[in-house]
């Protein structure tokens, strides 16, 4: 117990303890997260998906704002590219989470470290950040937290299914909004002040609302408005570091 | 009751799409991004890249739902800075743009 660095960097364990916590720290995030599955739930019947499609979905994708995304531009037959390449779009944010909680992965092998993977979410992220700096050293930690929250997202999808089957909410309802209230509400975490996000985020909306205008195919209003955005922050931070990216890759 | 177990082929291809790119971002983001160091300007369009892509998300139905919607857009932003709840966020912001536009005929 001495230094936080021998803490999170030392020996490494996965316990079962450790998985149990992890579960158990997370079951206050499932309250907020209910209405989210709960919409996808019902915007999936909406959209004509049967309740196995509807679950196999959220047992196989798990990633909420991914699934929404989908849903939003969900034709039939089923939008197989569109699908694939929006989801690819929406869960790139993912790639450098694991590569931030690479202190606690490094030393997990085989199921361990893949399936602890496959379960990684914004929360499990999050929880498991704050628990690696407080000094934690049980990575099955994370794989509890992702697990409780699996769990909890496929139930309350099916919930939402079995619910919307039977109330068929009509386009164009109030209900709906509850997609862009789910989008608003991940945002106010991720805002990190004017300086860094107004103009970004900014030029990514009125980019999307163009493409929009212009009548381009889902999910190009997206595609272009995102890139256009990160690109131009990306473009800002170099600008604001005065030196060329590559210079600093070489060194690295 | 026998079409809830239904899963056509083209909705199965879909999904499978969809959990293989992003089993890729989960588990080969970490494999990548630790094997080769990406030029800090591929980990600056990532970061920007959350922020951004629901940005580009919420504006363009934004600004089909008019007033109602910007002030429910306005309620749930609000709820959020002061609960840190995502639940009660999205169900005032619901509930705000619902009100109005009962009010609002």
């Amino acid at each position: 117990m001495s230094g936080s660095e021998e803490r999170s960097r030392g020996r490494v364990i996965f316990t079962r303890d450790g998985v149990r916590r992890g579960a158990v720290t997370s079951v206050p995030l499932l309250i907020g997260m209910v209405p989210f599955g709960l919409v996808i739930g019902v915007l999936s019947a909406a959209k004509g998906l049967s309740f196995a499609e509807a679950v196999l979905m959220s047992t196989f994708v798990f990633a909420g704002a991914a699934q929404l995304v989908v849903l939003e531009l969900w034709t039939d037959p089923a939008p197989i590219l569109a699908a694939t390449i929006a989801a690819l779009v929406v869960n790139i944010r993912m790639a450098p989470m694991g590569a931030a909680l690479a202190p606690w992965l490094d030393k997990l092998r085989g199921w361990k470290l893949w399936g602890t993977l496959s379960t990684l979410v914004d929360h499990s992220f999050a929880l498991g950040i704050a628990e690696q700096r407080a000094g934690g050293r049980d990575a099955g930690f994370l794989l509890g937290v992702g697990l409780c929250i699996w769990v909890g997202w496929v139930a309350t999808v099916a919930a939402g299914h079995l619910g919307g089957g039977l109330v068929r909410v009509p386009p164009g309802h109030p209900l709906f909004f509850a997609s862009i209230a789910a989008f608003l509400s991940i945002l106010v975490p991720l805002w990190r002040g004017p300086r860094l996000d107004l103009l970004p985020w900014g030029v990514a909306a009125l980019v999307a609302i163009a493409a929009h205008r212009a009548a381009l195919p889902v999910p190009l209003p997206l595609l272009l408005g995102s890139f256009a955005g990160a690109g131009l922050g990306a473009w800002m931070e170099m600008r604001g570091r005065g030196m060329p990216g590559w210079k600093d890759a070489s060194r690295g | 009751m026998a079409e809830m177990w239904v899963v056509r082929w083209d909705v199965l291809a879909a999904i499978t799409g969809m959990a293989l790119v992003t089993y890729a971002c989960r588990a080969g983001g970490y494999a990548v991004l630790r094997a080769v160091r990406p030029p800090p300007w591929v980990e600056m369009v990532l970061r920007h890249l959350p922020g951004c892509l629901f940005a580009a998300y919420v504006a363009p139905p934004l600004l089909a739902l008019g007033w109602p919607g910007w002030c429910g857009a306005a309620v749930v932003v609000g709820v959020q800075v002061t609960t840190r709840n995502m639940g009660a966020a999205i169900i005032a912001g619901i509930a705000a743009t619902w009100g109005l536009r009962l009010i609002a005929g």
